[in-house]
């Protein structure tokens, strides 16, 4: 009974719950391709009037940072207190700066 | 890394409220347990789907049939949320599904139980769903990611099935006393297993130390169904009808209500597979899924088809 699934590929899906905000990822849909990747998407991530856009992605066209890795390649930006508004002085008083 | 360092180091951040991410280490126990506990989940979402199917075609009037319809819908949507959660842990929800199909996943015993009237729908969506709310909102805090954001937009949809039931409860209620007796039977039907849904008590829970030491849950078996108990409780009675426990009573002290014992044999016995409709229940998630071999695949037919006429217009192979 059971099936080769060589072609149902899990495609990772992202939803705009109205508009002007950003997408942000839901879950996954299996699927044969992108058109039935987008209805299954819309069936199981957009059953209620919340969702103005879906985008869907082959899981597989996913490349993303390791958590391994996340001391040395996010560090760049860890010893650079320069980058936020708080490292600067100012005068007491000064309004709107 | 060796491992005790890593443990220390994942032990730390649950503890101090962080969220496990799928591509975080994660202790092989830990991911087990969720993968066993989280695709249970999901199957008794798919199998919850059967009872309540026995109706759509019987409800009293189209209001009633969209919204159960809707219902069993959501129902599928949420066996899908669970799944695609589980994929996260490195698994293939086919995998999963076919360990159903074989017969060698277990869902919620809740399901083996037949669904014989009309206010069997309401008690469900009341009882069974009220009870399934309290337990999703716990485990909506799981220190998993994926399961935690699975189960926030599935509790943000239960309400909707909890009150439609209450709904029909309150219909029947206050309706002739045909009506009345048919929703105190089903009430009588489906109190005990609901108390049984939340699952052994906690000293017979093989799982519960675990699960509770790494946050997956927050709260015990005991805990969560008292919960449960203290808020039915006073709705049952809301409608002027009766629970079958003769020892129910209140307890001024602590404010709870004290139930009388399960029935823990019987309990055991569904769970492995006598009850009324285990054999059911699995004959028509088989049916269902051979009946829809041939979707699956004329739909990849025609992916292959339009895939050798032009490339996907993304760039993206996806073969």
């Amino acid at each position: 009974m059971t099936e080769t699934n060589d072609r149902m590929v899990p495609w990772e899906v992202f939803v705009q719950p109205r508009a002007g905000a950003p997408h942000e990822h839901a879950g996954n849909v299996h699927a044969a391709d992108a058109e039935m990747a987008l209805q299954n998407a819309r069936d199981v991530y957009a059953r209620r009037g919340n969702v103005v856009s879906i985008w869907v992605v082959p899981a597989a066209a996913i490349h993303a940072s390791r958590p391994e890795d996340t001391g040395p390649f996010f560090d760049p930006a860890d010893d650079k207190p320069y980058r936020h508004p708080s490292f600067y002085k100012v005068p007491h008083g000064t309004r709107n700066i | 890394m060796d491992e005790t360092t890593l443990l220390k180091a994942f032990e730390a951040r649950v503890a101090a409220g962080e969220k496990i991410e799928p591509r975080d280490w994660m202790p092989e126990r830990y991911r087990r347990q969720l993968v066993r506990m989280m695709s249970q989940h999901a199957h008794s979402e798919i199998v919850g789907m059967l009872p309540e199917g026995n109706w759509i075609t019987r409800a009293p009037n189209l209001r009633r049939k969209m919204a159960l319809l809707a219902k069993v819908q959501d129902e599928a949507g949420h066996g899908l949320y669970i799944y695609s959660a589980t994929e996260t842990l490195g698994v293939d929800r086919n995998d999963l599904i076919q360990e159903l199909l074989d017969g060698k996943a277990k869902y919620s015993n809740i399901f083996n139980y037949p669904t014989l009237t009309w206010a069997d729908i309401g008690v469900i969506g009341w009882f069974v769903d009220g009870a399934a709310i309290v337990n999703q909102t716990m485990l909506a805090k799981a220190s998993y990611g994926p399961y935690a954001r699975a189960m926030i937009r599935i509790c943000k949809e239960e309400n909707f099935h909890k009150k439609q039931g209450y709904e029909i409860c309150v219909t029947l209620a206050k309706g002739t006393p045909a009506q009345r007796q048919m929703l105190q039977d089903a009430v009588n039907r489906w109190w005990w297993p609901t108390l049984m849904m939340f699952g052994p008590h906690d000293t017979e829970s093989a799982n519960s130390d675990e699960l509770l030491r790494w946050k997956v849950k927050q709260k015990t078996n005991d805990e969560l169904r008292q919960h449960f108990v203290n808020i039915t409780v006073p709705q049952v009675h809301a409608l002027g009808l009766t629970l079958p426990d003769p020892d129910l009573r209140y307890d001024e002290e602590t404010g709870n209500w004290i139930t009388g014992e399960i029935d823990w044999d019987e309990f055991w016995r569904v769970v492995r597979g006598h009850g009324p409709c285990n054999r059911e229940r699995l004959r028509a998630r088989r049916a269902a899924h051979e009946e829809g071999t041939w979707v699956r695949e004329a739909a990849r037919a025609y992916a292959a088809k339009q895939q050798r006429k032009t490339r996907p217009s993304n760039g993206v192979e996806v073969a």
